[in-house]
Order: structure tokens, then sequence, then C-alpha cells
């Protein structure tokens, strides 16, 4: 199915979870913060979060700034 | 150097030796930012958030070379417009850091980058409503100011001028009412473009300087970050200190008797 990961279309496997897609996109989950459909998506849960069809997730992390 | 008989500068509980904060953008790499930041001393740092690359996730990332563990992270919400993108992007900064300390910035057009200060207001509520630590950057205005202490925001945050300018305090008469009227810290963010700008701020009484393009952009920014360390410890001892009376005219300071 598809998703849109930061703005780009994403294709995961039926039954993927926000942990599985942060392992197929090579990201460390500790260094990270996701968004799914507007709600922010607890470290704590993303094994538990299963993905779907149209899914808008963001995943941001720190970068430098004033 | 130390600091004799001055406290601590204490923002939301966390107390901070340095009175310098420094953003972490505009640096030729993280690895100079961090040099930069060792120099200056600071324990605080505003950082920003964006979005990963996809498409190459092993790009440089901030956290790899100053560790979020040894200084406090900062999130800012630098590029927000609107209360709304101020407060779903410090969410995000909440949950990828894990506190609840942050710089509250929305603003208004790019060619000035003046915070609009009614979107600001409103932003500042929501956030402490949701139970985040507020400090906030805001218009060296004292009525906005006193409402954004009054709504519980945790640090006042004037700018001295704007964004990234380098222009120096432009109205020091208000950011030292500022600092008169204020029970939380007062820092002044944005403007500062050298030494002696820093200094004036903590002069005027400031708690703190925050500023980021003044190091980042200076020809030698660890020598710049240095410079700053030292401007703004020299800035608070002398308002400690208590300047000496201005005269309007020449006052000699070897004795006039004895003469030979």
């Amino acid at each position: 199915m598809q998703i849109t990961v930061n703005g780009e279309t994403v294709d995961i496997a039926d039954g993927a979870t926000l942990t599985s897609l942060i392992e197929q996109l090579g990201l460390n989950p500790k260094k990270v913060a996701v968004e799914r459909n507007l709600e922010i998506a607890p470290k704590s849960l993303y094994a538990e979060i299963a993905l779907a069809e149209g899914d808008r997730i963001e995943i941001v992390q720190f970068v430098g700034g004033g | 150097m130390s600091q004799i008989d001055d406290n601590p500068l204490l923002v939301a509980g966390r107390e901070l030796k340095s009175r310098l904060i420094i953003g972490t953008g505009k640096y030729a790499d993280y690895e100079q930012n961090a040099r930069a930041l060792e120099a200056s001393g600071a324990e605080m740092i505003t950082v920003a958030l964006r979005r990963v690359n996809l498409s190459d996730p092993s790009q440089p990332r901030l956290v790899d070379s100053i560790d979020p563990d040894k200084y406090i992270f900062l999130p800012n919400t630098a590029g927000c417009f609107t209360g709304e993108d101020a407060v779903r992007t410090l969410r995000l900064a909440r949950e990828a850091g894990g506190w609840s300390l942050v710089k509250l910035e929305v603003l208004s057009d790019p060619k000035h980058l003046y915070p609009d200060m009614e979107e600001t207001m409103r932003a500042a509520k929501m956030l402490i409503d949701e139970g985040f630590d507020v400090m906030v950057y805001c218009s060296d205005d004292p009525v906005f100011a006193k409402k954004l202490e009054e709504l519980g925001c945790c640090a006042i945050m004037p700018l001295g001028a704007p964004i990234g300018s380098g222009l120096g305090l432009q109205n020091k008469v208000n950011i030292r009412l500022i600092v008169e009227q204020s029970s939380v810290p007062v820092i002044v963010d944005a403007g500062v473009g050298t030494a002696s700008d820093a200094a004036i701020a903590m002069e005027l009484g400031c708690d703190g300087v925050l500023m980021n393009t003044a190091i980042a952009e200076a020809k030698d920014p660890i020598r710049m970050a240095r410079a700053m360390k030292h401007a703004v410890i020299a800035g608070r001892e002398a308002y400690l200190a208590g300047r000496m009376p201005k005269k309007r005219y020449a006052d000699p300071s070897s004795p006039l008797s004895g003469l030979i």
C-alpha cells in the first residue's frame, strides 16, 4: 500500500507499523519524531501503530537553527 | 574566568552558569558549530525541527556533533507564521527531545522577521495550556512583554534588532523598561552583531543574550564565540558593579595637591 512520508509517496507492506517504516527508511527511531495524520505518534507506541493506505506521515529531527 | 557573587541564570527551574545562549544555524558544518559552542561556554542552544532527508538518511546530523545530554536543546519555531504551526512544531519537538522547554517565535513579514505579536500571544497561551515552558521571542514593546509574562512565559526575549541583521540594540530605552518590569529572565534575542552589542545588552540589566548569526557569520566563528563569552561576562559584571555617574566635565584622576 501507499502512504505519504514527508511529502513523498512511499510503498510499504500490508500490516506495516511505524517501527517497520522507520526501519525501512534506515532511520534511528531515537533521533526522530513522528506525526501521523497530524497527530503525534509517541515513541513508545511505534510498534503498535499500524499504518493504513493514504496515511500522511511526517518524520522530523533537530537541525541547526537560531 | 569565574563570575563572583552572581546567581546563575534560572529559566523554568534550570540553572545556567553561562548567560550566553547560541543558535546552531548558518555554520559551515556541525563540526564548526560544535567548536564554536565549546568556545562560547554556552550551555543552551537553539535548534530547529525539520523533515529528515529520506533520500539520504546518512547525512550529518546535529546530534552527532552536539550531544543533547551535554547541552540544553531549545527547540524553536522558526519558519512558523501562525500559532497552529508553532504548536504543531513544538509538539513534535517535545516528542523528539522529551523535554518541554521551548522557544516560541511566530514571525510575520520575511523582510523584517518581526514577531507577529497577536499570533505569538495566542500560541503562547496554547503552549502553556499544554504544559510547555515557553521562552518567547517578542517585539521590544514593554506592554506585550508584560502580557506575555502574565500569560506565564518563563523568559521574555525581545529583539535587539531584526533577526540576522547584526545592527545591535536599536531601542535601549525599551529593553531597559522591559528589564525593570519583568520578574522572569529577560534575554535579548536577535540583532547582536559584535561583542560590544552583547555587553550593552548585559549592562542594561538583561539576564542573558541569545545570538546566532553574529558568531556563525564572523570570519572566525570560534574566535567570535570566545569574544561573546567574554562580552557577556564583562557586561554582566559591569551591570552588577554599577557604573560611575556620567559627568559633563573632566575630573582629574591624579591628585591636584603636591604638584611640583
